[in-house]
């Protein structure tokens, strides 16, 4: 490692400790939930765009893996000890993923789409389906030991991980591959990639962050049903949030998660009937005035193409 | 329920999936825009059709008439106003595919809220037609023939629009070789948005005809839009005899699970023939489609 590298990751663990750090001496329980859905969406955003972002595959999905993770901590939170929980979740999250990322990654870009479309609305009603005709009731209580602290710490935790991974990946031989296929998938293909190999890996990667995240959150709601773990307002501003950032870039997604985790809270507090039109609205603004993210939007401020 | 029971209820559930399949199919196979935002532009004739019907007693058959023309005109304004462009700027390449996906994901978001704001989320349904009409010892209610008479007439008749008259030649040209399509003198932006709103047409109409005889909800359009990929793909992107025969089927599998398995269970149905298409046929059933 070079000197500033050093210099670069000390000070990222520096500031990780300082988040850590934060919850001790705030007072409000307010702010403190505004953290937890400003580092779910950190979380969310930067795990889309570990895959998305190089590769250019819009995945709308994140919500079926985040609810599977979500219901496994519903499910199981009584009769497994919490690292167990978390491991089970891992284990589903990345079963799933590789079902669908074998089955549509290894055709084009479309197919993953539409699959993605449907997934979430497909693992409700199963889910759905189990919950009715296997154990009779819908809906289920979440009690566990676990504080907002708690999940603050985990979710910074998880944060720092897939930021960590994700910038280690880049120096990697998988990162330069992954760079390719999102240039162009042919040349990918002629230079000797298995870009459905590097595909579906990072797909996985991806995913099993993402169902980490939603078991994480699971607590928080005391209270899960389908339609609250699998609400598609959670891909859909997953992906707003990248994209506001900036899904190539490292910090892209953290970037937008933070100015639209308070836009959204206001949004929702101040029109909860007009929230999904004024959502919808501010996504299609971002797509077509800031098609290539904040982080774009700098470089090219900055004199760089 | 016998054998026919299933035969008429799969048939009218399949035709309705074809039509719908068959708009998405022009407006991705020409304008190679993946409209997400398509069953939004379902439910909201729908609900046009509800509020004629239950407040002005207009017959649902007027709305239909109706629906044709306005829905051409809506999806026609969509291709001009939001999606033109976004292929000026990325020049019909591959970013285009991306972004018009996104687009049309935020005009799903948008449209879909105006629903809810104004009718809320419960189901909506009306009484028309539905005495029961014998066939042959099965008894169907005449809504459901009328939507099974009118998918494949309309189906039909496009069909033969689009093989037998010269706009139709046009039409499949661009679907074919939009590159090409200009060197023989086609306008190729104009058609995109031909067969943008010939889509919208015939989802209008669709959403007519599923207001006659399914209740539906403010909130269920993405599931028509699924549906409708679904079927697009199965048949072969572009294939328009494809996407009938694709829906028929979608139609047969899903009544014959609904009615002797669990109808709870349709929509794993779909996605397993879904997935079994990818795996073996990726091309679709008749492998005609390049993408």
């Amino acid at each position: 490692m070079k000197r500033t590298e050093i210099l670069v990751w000390s000070a990222a663990a520096l500031g990780v400790a300082l988040l850590a750090w934060l919850p001790q001496w705030l007072q409000s329980d307010y702010v403190l939930s505004l953290l937890i859905s400003t580092l779910m969406y950190g979380v969310l955003a930067t795990a889309w765009a570990l895959f998305s972002g190089p590769t250019r595959y819009v995945s709308l999905a994140t919500v079926a893996f985040f609810g599977v993770g979500a219901y496994t901590t519903a499910v199981l939170s009584e009769v497994l000890p919490w690292a167990g929980v978390l491991a089970v979740a891992l284990v589903l999250g990345v079963l799933m993923a590789l079902v669908v990322g074998l089955a549509t990654l290894r055709l084009s870009g479309v197919y993953f789409v539409i699959f993605s479309f449907g997934l979430a609305e497909l693992t409700k009603q199963l889910v759905t389906w189990y919950e009715v005709n296997v154990t009779k009731e819908i809906g289920r209580y979440v009690f566990v030991d676990i504080t907002q602290q708690h999940i603050y710490w985990q979710l910074l935790a998880l944060l720092a991980l897939v930021l960590g991974l994700r910038a280690a990946i880049g120096r990697t031989r998988l990162g330069l591959a992954l760079r390719v296929i999102g240039e162009d998938e042919t040349v990918a293909v002629h230079v000797g990639i298995n870009t459905t190999v590097v595909k579906v890996l990072l797909f996985t990667l991806s995913s099993a962050f993402i169902t980490l995240a939603g078991a994480i959150m699971a607590p928080r709601w005391t209270y899960i049903d389908p339609s609250i773990a699998f609400a598609p307002v959670i891909s859909f501003q997953t992906l707003i949030m990248a994209l506001l950032g900036g899904a190539g870039a490292l910090f892209g997604p953290l970037l937008g998660a933070v100015p639209l985790v308070l836009l959204f809270e206001y949004l929702s507090a101040s029109f909860p009937n007009h929230f999904s039109i004024l959502l919808g609205l501010v996504f299609m603004v971002i797509v077509y005035l800031v098609p290539n993210g904040l982080v774009g939007l700098l470089r090219r401020k900055g004199g760089r193409p | 329920m016998n054998f026919l029971d299933v035969l008429l209820a799969g048939a009218t559930l399949g035709g309705l999936y074809g039509l719908v399949a068959m708009g998405l199919t022009l407006q991705y196979g020409v304008a190679r825009i993946m409209n997400l935002s398509y069953g939004e532009f379902l439910i909201a004739p729908a609900f046009l059709a509800h509020v004629l019907f239950t407040q002005w007693g207009m017959s649902p058959l007027w709305v239909l008439v109706l629906a044709l023309p306005l829905g051409f005109a809506v999806q026609w304004l969509v291709y001009r106003w939001l999606l033109t462009p976004l292929v000026r700027r990325t020049g019909a390449g591959p970013q285009l595919e991306v972004d018009s996906i996104l687009a049309t994901f935020g005009l799903l978001f948008v449209v879909q809220g105006l629903m809810l704001v104004q009718f809320g989320g419960n189901y909506f349904s009306y009484d028309y037609l539905s005495v029961p009409v014998d066939i042959l010892g099965s008894t169907v209610a005449a809504n459901r023939l009328l939507v099974l008479v009118f998918a494949l007439a309309i189906g039909g008749g496009l069909y033969l629009l689009l093989t037998r008259t010269r706009a139709g030649t046009v039409v499949r040209a661009v679907s074919v070789a939009p590159r090409f399509a200009p060197l023989v003198g086609i306008d190729v932006r104009h058609t995109a948005a031909l067969a943008f709103g010939l889509g919208g047409a015939l989802v209008a109409t669709s959403g007519v005809l599923v207001s006659m005889f399914l209740p539906f909800t403010a909130s269920m359009g993405t599931m028509f839009a699924m549906k409708a990929l679904i079927v697009v793909i199965m048949g072969g992107v572009g294939n328009l005899m494809g996407c009938l025969v694709a829906g028929m089927l979608l139609g047969f599998a899903e009544t014959l699970v609904a009615s002797f398995v669990d109808p709870g269970l349709t929509l794993a149905v779909n996605f397993g023939l879904f997935l079994l298409v990818l795996l073996f046929r990726p091309t679709g059933l008749f492998g005609k489609a390049a993408r």
